[in-house]
């Protein structure tokens, strides 16, 4: 491999430029925009605005202060995490654990998988799933948010297919001293079983953080929305956007539109870019956990 | 018997939160699919609504673009699903010929992230960056001497423009699988080929190629289910009534009927049609993918 011909040497250039331009490319609209969030209404105005700030001003940021829903969305984000996280962890785990039985030992997995996969091929539909939530009585509370998407299969399946490559003899050893199922789980499974505790619990943080449609449909409120939500209605939804720049515009002299928007956006991007690098490294061994099949 | 339905007990205890969270909002749903061949009242509930037989299909068919919505809604899952094999399994290629590990993995890092935004955030971005006056990419368009094009407000373009989005968005998670692939290729095969004499483009024909070839017919076969999934998120964050014409999918139809005009029956016909023909599509692509690569789901 130490001697390129010229013709691979000339194709290796051309890669490496042609990578760096896609990747680039990847970045630059949220580079754009980051930039665009710092600069003057006027300068983005004119259209002067690439990926480095002109006149560099933190005027939209502090145009986002006083918008009061900017802030409740976030803490309704945050609240409805730190609900579902842990509930949609605890039935996780419990309903992960019986089904990594084999069924040898447990007779009744055979059936009880296909409870857990039918869901995933046929969907309830968007009408008869409103009709289920609103019937069970969680229409405009946070628990809409929370409840009815607590079991995700998918993440059920990557946790029982992390308990079945635990070695046997350890949990043998338990059962051997009396130990019941339970006590298997929480003293002898869980302790090792780190790497798919923590994919899970960031798959299901950043969906709860990226998720916006079950708050659009479920909330009556503005005040009641997640940060998804509030922004699916202040700043990307076509109809509001007339709304709101009409209100912008008897506020003057006011921020320009886009350097608020710009914000906001960026804001929201920001605690996912945070527990990127985790998510990054656990997400491909999930990937790979996941496709160990039992 | 009684001895063993005695110590397996507390696994029957243990799956109840999830069979009953299942049943309440997975199970009643499915069953609430019949208000399809209903007039369907939310106050008399499925019990007592009237039946209608197939009239809410009807309905449909009748509406005048119904077709243009199926078609739509083919034709842009259609196009996804090719440009989501493609575009990964070039950019894997060209990846694995860098060299530099660490450049490498700047390189992965960078173009995975979209993957992890919400479509809320990104069209917010994607409206901005795309407005055909205001925008960084009618600018540069403008620069280099091109016409500004109204990427997300002519019809013409908007189904080429979400395509074309969400490759940008989702080609860097693709290539992450394939490039594992990739590096899982025996090494001793390129050995032995560079002996031979081969030149890295041959390597690359008979043996880079064949050795992903698997898990690219894999995915392509796991894609078949959604044929009819043209991406809500992504078409209702960034479709407006002017692209409707070739923009409007079966989802945001359903949305519309179901949730803005309280046409309960008619939108769950609509879905119910999907979800059919999309379990369809995925028994058939699981049963291929078993018999031929014994992939198995669960």
């Amino acid at each position: 491999m130490s001697k390129m011909t010229k013709g691979m040497r000339v194709f290796s250039v051309f890669n490496y430029i042609f990578l760096s331009l896609v990747t680039f490319t990847c970045l630059l609209p949220i580079l754009n925009q980051l930039a665009i969030s710092f600069s003057s209404s006027g300068a983005v105005g004119m259209g002067k605005v690439s990926i480095f700030p002109v006149n560099f001003t933190l005027e939209s940021y502090k145009y986002m202060a006083e918008k009061p829903l900017f802030f409740s969305s976030v803490v309704v984000s945050l609240k409805r995490i730190g609900l579902a996280v842990p509930l949609s962890m605890i039935t996780a785990t419990l309903a992960a654990y019986p089904l990594s039985r084999y069924n040898h030992e447990f007779k009744a997995r055979r059936y009880y998988i296909w409870c857990f996969v039918v869901p995933m091929m046929f969907s309830g539909g968007l009408i008869p799933t409103y009709m289920a939530v609103r019937d069970t009585h969680l229409i405009n509370t946070i628990w809409a948010m929370v409840i009815p998407s607590a079991v995700n299969v998918f993440n059920i399946i990557l946790m029982m297919n992390f308990f079945r490559q635990i070695p046997k003899e350890m949990e043998e050893a338990a059962f051997i001293d009396g130990a019941g199922h339970m006590k298997v789980l929480t003293r002898v499974l869980l302790p090792v079983s780190t790497p798919v505790l923590a994919t899970v619990a960031l798959f299901f943080i950043v969906n709860h953080w990226n998720s916006w449609f079950d708050g659009l449909i479920y909330m009556n409120s503005p005040e009641k929305y997640p940060l998804q939500t509030y922004l699916q209605t202040m700043v990307v939804s076509r109809d509001l956007m007339v709304l709101e720049t009409l209100r912008d515009v008897r506020n003057l002299p006011d921020i320009s539109d886009r350097t608020g928007k710009a914000a906001q956006i960026f804001l929201a991007a920001v605690p996912v870019l945070m527990v990127y690098p985790f998510l990054q490294k656990y997400f491909t061994t999930g990937i790979v956990m996941g496709s160990v099949k039992g | 018997m009684s001895k063993r339905l005695f110590r397996n007990l507390p696994l029957h205890l243990m799956l109840l939160p999830a069979l009953a969270l299942l049943v309440a909002y997975n199970y009643i749903p499915l069953v609430g699919n019949l208000m399809a061949f209903q007039r369907y009242n939310p106050v008399k509930g499925l019990m007592r609504s009237q039946w209608t037989g197939w009239t809410n299909f009807r309905y449909v068919l009748a509406m005048p673009d119904t077709l243009q919505v199926l078609w739509n809604t083919f034709f842009i899952a259609i196009m996804k699903l090719v440009a989501n094999i493609i575009v990964p399994v070039f950019f894997a290629l060209l990846l694995n010929e860098v060299r530099s590990v660490r450049y490498k993995r700047i390189l992965q890092t960078v173009i995975y992230f979209p993957h992890f935004l919400s479509w809320v955030i990104l069209s917010g971005i994607m409206i901005d960056i795309l407005s055909p006056s205001k925008g960084i990419v009618g600018q540069l368009m403008a620069s280099v001497g091109l016409k500004p094009v109204f990427f997300l407000g002519d019809p013409k373009w908007f189904p080429y423009t979400l395509v074309i989005t969400e490759t940008w968005k989702e080609f860097g998670f693709g290539t992450i699988v394939y490039l594992a692939a990739l590096t899982g290729i025996d090494p001793a095969l390129y050995e032995s080929s560079m002996i031979d004499g081969a030149n890295r483009f041959q390597q690359v024909r008979r043996i880079t190629l064949p050795g992903i070839l698997p898990i690219v017919t894999l995915m392509t076969i796991l894609s078949m289910g959604n044929i009819l999934n043209a991406g809500f998120d992504q078409i209702f964050n960034l479709y407006s009534p002017q692209v409707y014409a070739t923009g409007d999918i079966l989802d945001t139809l359903v949305y519309r009927l179901g949730l803005e005009d309280a046409q309960y029956g008619v939108a769950t016909a609509v879905g119910l049609f999907k979800s059919v023909v999309s379990f369809t599509m995925l028994a058939i692509s699981y049963t291929l993918a078993y018999r031929y690569t014994d992939y198995r789901v669960f």
